[in-house]
């Protein structure tokens, strides 16, 4: 069960470098999908045999984080009419650089950390490693849309670090997590709507400029 | 037993024109058309091998010696793959440095050449050539390091033969990662579609081809027959890492190996068929993508 375990974390971790290294919003949202539906995976994995509570969490997290966020996020693409482009602050290259020496910090921080059993050893670097790449996301890429994107991925991030104690955490306190980002998302992408609308772009930059 | 190893290089050697036409048949018979027949790279070396050469007034020595010194490194690099599986021709701790240096000399001798002839789309090309190598380069190097944390073993041969065998179990994902990194290294190595195009005639868009575009008859044939060796190489290195043969006898691990090298050059005409060919801005972060894959699996080989 371990080598699922690692394999889905693997996969994880890859979903966050295709974020990184994409050209194309489409390819974002697919891949945080992918990451959603890996992440509803994980406690089917991690627990094998699971009870209600393990069978819920997969379920719901596979509904909202793989089918309804990326769906709304493509109908906001859409609705918005934003061009296909990433359009980085940050070039890709240095991207994909900044994420490989996260993870690397990841690895190198979580030896340090007095946690956990040894079957879970790879579960808290990639924790953090999709935490950092997730912030990295949301401060370095331009557009409010992918921004919206790196914020699903720190939140995937601090998900992971919550399948460490799964079974001592109660359900409803997931459901709950899982519901706030539910309404944050739907939020971000009403106000991305409407900075669209009123600015005729999505770029954040621009916000910062006064007018009437 | 050293005959298998001349036996197996004999093999890489002989069929090194062949994974090329593999491709290109592999490529035309998903788009609908009949292709060249696979066998073409030999008939061309044959009548290039017998026509005269010209070589331009403002050439020197060095136009004459490029083509001479990319095939010999590209033969002598292949004396250093353990292609029977178990031994390499010539081995010694660190020789993979030297695999990468050779062929990056080969590389040099062409650039080289290529300035040579004054010409100015030539120079362009060479200098796109060591643009796309110096961001492969990172790449191969990390593929071999994670090798050799695997495996312990600071020679190609260790690191290709019995030891691997015993460090996949323990370390698959990592070791997938860095086959996916090699793979994406033979794309650029071998001038292969989304980094370089080899069907494109236009100089204005060739990498590898552009650079040789002055050298005729025996020299042009030694310029394809190294690159083509050289592709074979890399298959063979990514084979050798997928599919370590050191538990099977000698004949069957060259068997495999042929029958990986064919694989590989069908999945290498898939991808060309597949795929455009990304703007020559994209290229170093589709290789730094091959790195970070590569770096990812040294990671995950220090901390296990």
């Amino acid at each position: 069960m371990t080598q699922i375990v690692e394999l889905l974390l693997l996969l994880v971790t890859l979903t966050n470098f295709v974020v990184l290294g994409t050209t194309r919003l489409s390819t974002c949202i697919r891949a945080v999908a992918v990451q959603g539906v890996l992440l509803g995976l994980l406690p089917l994995a991690l627990y094998p045999g699971g009870s209600l509570h393990t069978w819920g969490l997969a379920a719901g997290t596979i509904l909202v984080k793989g089918v309804v966020l990326p769906r709304f996020l493509r109908w906001a693409i859409r609705e918005a009419a934003v061009r296909r482009e990433v359009e980085p602050r940050l070039g890709y290259v240095a991207s994909l650089l900044l994420g490989v020496a996260a993870v690397a910090a990841a690895f190198a921080i979580s030896r340090q950390l007095p946690v956990l059993e040894q079957a879970r050893e790879m579960l808290v670097p990639v924790a953090l490693a999709t935490v950092i790449i997730g912030l990295l996301v949301l401060t370095t890429r331009s557009k409010a849309l992918v921004q919206v994107v790196g914020y699903i991925m720190l939140e995937n991030g601090v998900y992971l670090f919550g399948l460490i104690h799964v079974e001592r955490v109660p359900f409803l306190v997931e459901v709950g997590v899982l519901l706030d980002v539910f309404v944050a998302v739907f939020i971000m992408g009403i106000v991305v709507f409407h900075i669209s609308r009123e600015f005729d772009s999505l770029d954040t930059t621009r916000l910062t400029e006064l007018t009437d | 037993m050293t005959w298998t190893a001349l036996l197996a290089l004999a093999v890489v050697v002989g069929m090194a024109p062949l994974i090329p036409g593999i491709a290109a048949k592999t490529k035309a018979r998903l788009a609908g058309r009949r292709g060249a027949p696979v066998l073409q790279l030999y008939r061309d070396l044959a009548r290039l091998w017998g026509k005269g050469v010209v070589y331009s007034r403002v050439t020197t020595w060095v136009f004459r010696m490029g083509p001479v010194v990319a095939v010999a490194t590209a033969a002598l690099a292949a004396c250093l793959l353990p292609l029977d599986g178990r031994r390499a021709l010539i081995t010694f701790s660190g020789d993979f440095v030297a695999f990468a240096s050779l062929l990056a000399l080969g590389r040099f001798a062409l650039v080289l050449a290529a300035w040579d002839t004054g010409s100015s789309f030539e120079g362009m090309g060479a200098s796109r050539e060591v643009t796309v190598a110096s961001f492969a380069e990172p790449a191969l190097f990390l593929a071999f390091v994670a090798l050799v944390l695997a495996t312990d073993s600071l020679s190609l041969g260790g690191a290709l033969g019995g030891p691997l065998v015993q460090a996949w179990p323990a370390a698959t994902p990592a070791l997938a990662m860095v086959t996916a990194s090699l793979f994406l290294v033979l794309l650029a190595e071998g001038a292969r579609v989304p980094v370089d195009d080899p069907a494109t005639h236009l100089e204005l868009t060739m990498i590898h081809e552009v650079m040789v575009l002055d050298h005729s008859g025996p020299d042009l044939a030694m310029i394809l027959l190294g690159h083509a060796l050289k592709m074979t190489l890399f298959a063979a290195l990514l084979i050798g890492a997928i599919l370590p043969r050191a538990s099977l006898a000698p004949l069957p691990a060259i068997g495999v190996l042929v029958a990986g090298l064919i694989v590989v050059a069908v999945a290498v005409g898939v991808v060309e068929s597949v795929m455009a060919r990304l703007r020559l801005t994209h290229v170093p972060q589709f290789l730094t993508a091959a790195s970070a894959l590569a770096a990812l699996g040294v990671i995950l080989l220090l901390v296990a």
